[in-house]
Order: C-alpha cells, then structure tokens, then sequence
C-alpha cells in the first residue's frame, strides 16, 4: 500500500488530502470535504497533467518574443522535455493567436500554439 | 483645445473594459490614453494560463484574454493613443464639472484635451524594497517579481540563476515556476504572514510541483554582496512579525525577488483632489463607482487591487457605462443624503463605500475582504438594524476578493435607510 500527500487545489480550503493506491489503483482518499477534491485526488495521483506556457523568440516581429502554450495539457513528466525542446523553437512574424509554433511537442501529440498576436514589422 | 465626452486613463483590462463598456452604453466620443507601447496592461506579461474562467468559461492565457478585449474595442472603433503618458487631470475651473487632461507623447507634444467624464484606470504598482524595510546591501540582483516576469516573458532575458523570492503573492508564485522552468533554482520563497496571500492553485502547481519550499512566518534579514548578490538570510518570525534569532538560514544566491504586495497607483487621482480610502489606497466611490470628483470614474486595480481580472473586467464596464450615463445627464439628481457601508468584524473594506439608493440600478455589487483566514463563518449584511443577507462559507482568505450582490428592491424595503454593515459572524 502506498500513501500520497496533496493539497486540494479546487477552492481556497487547501484540504489536505491522503490517498492510498494498491499497485497503481486508488483504494481510498480520505481528507476532502467535497466530490472535487476525491476527483482532483483520483486525476492527480493516476494521470497528473498541466498546461505548459512559456515565450520564444520571434523574427521580424514588433516585438522580440511571443507567448506560447501546450494548446491541451500534457502529462506532468514531460514538462521538462517540453521546456528543453522549446528552447530551440523560433517563431516569424506575423503570428496569430493559435497558430502552430511546433506541432507534436516532444510526441506527446500536443501542439504549441502562439497566445499572442505578432506583426510584421514594416521594413 | 481638443475635446472628448470620456477620456479613459489607462488602456489595461480595466480602461478597455470601461472603453467598451462606455461605448456600448451608446457614448461615441471616448478617448483611452495608454502609455505602453501595446494596450492590454498587465496581462501581455501574464503569459501563464487560467483567465477568464468565469467570463469565457475557458481558462486563457493573459495575453489571450487581452485580445479578445482589444479586439471588441476595435471592432467598436474606440480611438487608442499608445505611448502616451497622462501628467496630469484637473478642473477646467469654469464652472462646469468638465476636466483637463494633460498628456504627452512623441506625435503630438504636450496635449490639453477637454473631457466631460474622466475613467481613471491606471492599475496597480509592485511595492518595491524601498518600501519594505530590508536590512543590508543595495547589489544588483534585486528585483519586484513583475519586473522579473516582464525581463524573462517579454524582453527574453534571465533576471539570475539562483533564487530567493519573498513574499508568496502570485506573481511571486508564478515567477518561482516561470524561473525553474528556464532553469534557475528557486531555493525558498519565504512569507512573512502565517498563511499565503497567492491561490492555493499557484502554491500546489508553482511550488510543490518543483519541490520549493514554501517558509511561512520567515522573512529576509540580510542580503550579502556589493556588486551583486550573493547571498540572502531569511529568518522565522514571531507573532509580532519579529525575527527570532537562532533561526537564520543563509541560501547563497544571485536573485532575490520581492512579491510583497501591490499599490494602486493614485498619484493623478489624488492631486485632482479626490478622497483616498487609507484601506484599499483607492478612490472612496459610491455605487456609480464615481469618485468624490463628480464626473470622474474609477475601476480596476486603482481602484482597489483584485485577484481575478473578470471582475477587474465587469467592474470597469460598469464605470464605463455610469460615465456614459454622466455626460448624458441619466444619474439621478437626488435629495437623500449618501449613506457609507460601514466594514466590521473582519470585513477590511468594501468598494463601493457610499450609497446613494436613489442612483442605484436594480442590484447593487458590493466587493470586499478580509483581514485574516476566517473559518466556518458567516457574511452577514445590516440594513439599519434588520439583516437582510447571512452565508455560511466555509472559508474567507485575505487573497480572495468576495462579493456580495444585492437587489434594490430588497434595499428599498427597509424604511429610513440610515446604515450599511457588512460583516463576519460566528452565527
């Protein structure tokens, strides 16, 4: 039997949450003191996931960097994968929001998109 | 001299907000005066996602949140100057309730521009170390976390590589991930209260994800180095906030970043003249969400700091609208005396604190917070003596901001309304 600790990040109580799996599966989750914490507490412990923002450079912008994001969430592991891989991405202007800046980061079948309009800058 | 029905100081969520607002009201002439080189505040910074969830039902990016603003004013074609710095707002001293705006920017100098409604909507400053009283060494290598999240997110550069931050507001959190995910350490985030001022959201996926820890009742007590940097002690405190010797830290570092809270940037409201509130630093304002200056408007962070721009957004359109609603002569003239929200039992402030009921529309928004964690406990609301509102919550934290919505029908029930309490109760 494994125990895992985590705050409930559903409202502002915070409950501190105690689950324990048996190989893998969730046995109880005891500690919240509503549904949205046991299923924030069955999501977190079986498939934790987040969405990744960050910024990358763009050329030939008004600016110099534009915003980006996993256009879904990817699982919590990869986040790191995803910030190394961006580190090499570069963007060119124009930009619009939602466009593809790198599709299928790091196999994950998650594209980054742009979270911000970029102009061209007029030469 | 040129002239403008309504002139919106600030062209941040809040200023195009009340721009469209404003607009929508059926008001053509209207001006927002933004001195960024981009509308859209704050957010173009805010580059981390969950905006917006109760106004798109989606969570958005800052940036992404800010274009949907932009381009509404745009599609309404509300006329923007960028890079544009407001100086000043004064009477027109004429006899009429009209301003001058004096701004400057590159194309056109040094501008008077006649309003007859002002929206002040100039947003909110970092509290800098200045301000904090910490001992030791004025290095390089200090920074207010939104300048940090502008240096990393907007210009592309790494403030450091080994951080310290104080203060655990949210900018605060999002600068310790935002920082570790470009690969710098964040070693602590030290906090001087007992609790966290940032969502516990921004605490579980900003700290515990990448194991920083968080040090409650800890604040700095030494920053080493001359040129730069070099080290931070950080040290528990006492219920008096009291450093207790015996429990220093010292974390060598190049970056301490301050999140200490923020200041609603009032410079131009108070040399026009209008009453601050000494709690929220913010213009006093009635329902209209008119300051003590009649005409002038107040909304967003100046007006008072929030944590969730959607009511940043549904209070300027308010203030929008009432400005619309002021040039075309539509509020009330009245005889009844203003009545003031009276804030009690851990109830710090409410926004709006003067009622009038006369000019109210047909429910009134009453936003505040309070000053410590309260626990299983009741929000109640007095009209004179009779209590018209009692909530059980299972929790209040000074970093949400609460609301409360009343009817004017129920407010109009109760006879010779001479008092507006609102205040926590055990029962």
């Amino acid at each position: 039997m494994e125990k895992r600790e985590l705050t409930c990040i559903g409202c502002p109580m915070g409950c501190q949450i105690t689950v324990t799996l048996d190989g893998g599966a969730v046995k109880s989750v005891e500690g919240n003191t509503c549904m949205k914490g046991d299923q924030y507490a069955r999501a977190e412990v079986t498939r934790p996931v987040r969405t990744v923002t960050s910024s990358v450079p763009v050329t030939g912008g008004t600016i110099g960097q534009v915003s980006v994001k996993t256009a879904g969430e990817i699982p919590k592991d990869k986040i790191f994968d995803v910030m190394d891989a961006l580190r090499t991405v570069r963007a060119e202007a124009p930009v619009s929001i939602g466009s593809v800046i790198a599709a299928d980061i790091c196999g994950t079948g998650v594209d980054i998109v742009a979270t911000k309009n970029v102009e061209r800058k007029a030469q | 001299m040129n002239t403008v029905k309504i002139a919106i100081i600030g062209g941040g969520p809040a200023g195009l907000a009340a721009a469209i607002g404003a607009r929508e009201a059926g008001e053509d002439s209207i001006l927002v005066l933004e001195r960024d080189r981009l509308s859209g505040g704050i957010l173009n910074q805010c580059i981390h996602n969950g905006f917006g969830l109760h106004t798109f039902k989606e969570e958005l990016t800052g940036p992404e949140y800010a274009q949907r603003f932009i381009d509404r004013a745009e599609e309404l074609k509300i006329p923007c100057r960028l890079n544009t710095m407001v100086m000043d707002i004064s009477a027109a001293g004429d006899g009429s309730s009209d301003k001058i705006v004096t701004y400057l920017n590159r194309e056109e100098g040094l501008v008077q521009l006649r309003a007859e409604a002002v929206v002040l909507a100039m947003g909110c400053r970092e509290r800098p170390r200045g301000a904090l009283n910490i001992p030791g060494f004025r290095p390089a290598g200090i920074y207010t976390a939104g300048t940090a999240q502008r240096l990393v997110n907007i210009e592309g550069f790494m403030p450091g590589k080994r951080v310290v931050i104080l203060g655990s507001g949210d900018i605060g959190l999002i600068m310790a991930r935002r920082m570790t995910l470009e690969g710098a350490k964040v070693l602590a985030v030290a906090e001087l209260m007992p609790y966290s001022g940032g969502l516990k959201r921004n605490i579980v996926q900003c700290l515990d994800d990448f194991g920083i820890p968080l040090k409650l009742s800890h604040t700095v007590v030494d920053i080493e180095g001359k040129e730069r940097v070099q080290a931070v002690t950080i040290a528990q405190v006492d219920e008096h906030s009291t450093p207790i010797p015996g429990t220093e830290e010292r974390y060598e570092c190049d970056t301490l970043l301050l999140s200490c809270g923020l200041l609603p940037e009032n410079e131009l409201t108070s040399a026009l003249g209008a009453d601050i509130s000494p709690v929220t630093r913010g213009p006093e304002v009635n329902e209209s969400l008119e300051t003590s200056v009649p005409g002038v408007f107040a909304c967003g962070n100046v007006l008072h700091v929030h944590d969730l721009v959607d009511f940043v957004s549904q209070e300027a359109e308010l203030a929008g609208r009432n400005a619309a609603r002021f040039v075309r002569g539509e509020i009330p003239k009245t005889e009844i005396p203003d009545i003031r929200v009276t804030a009690e039992n851990g109830v710090r402030y409410t926004v709006p604190e003067i009622i009038n009921t006369d000019r109210l529309e047909d429910t009134l928004t009453l936003r505040f917070r309070v000053g410590a964690v309260y626990k299983d406990i009741y929000e109640s609301v007095y009209l004179n003596d009779r209590r018209i509102l009692h909530k059980k919550k299972k929790i209040f934290s000074p970093g949400e901001m609460e609301t409360i919505v009343l009817k004017k029908s129920a407010i109009l029930e109760v006879p010779d309304l001479k008092t507006i309490t609102v205040k926590l109760e055990e029962e």
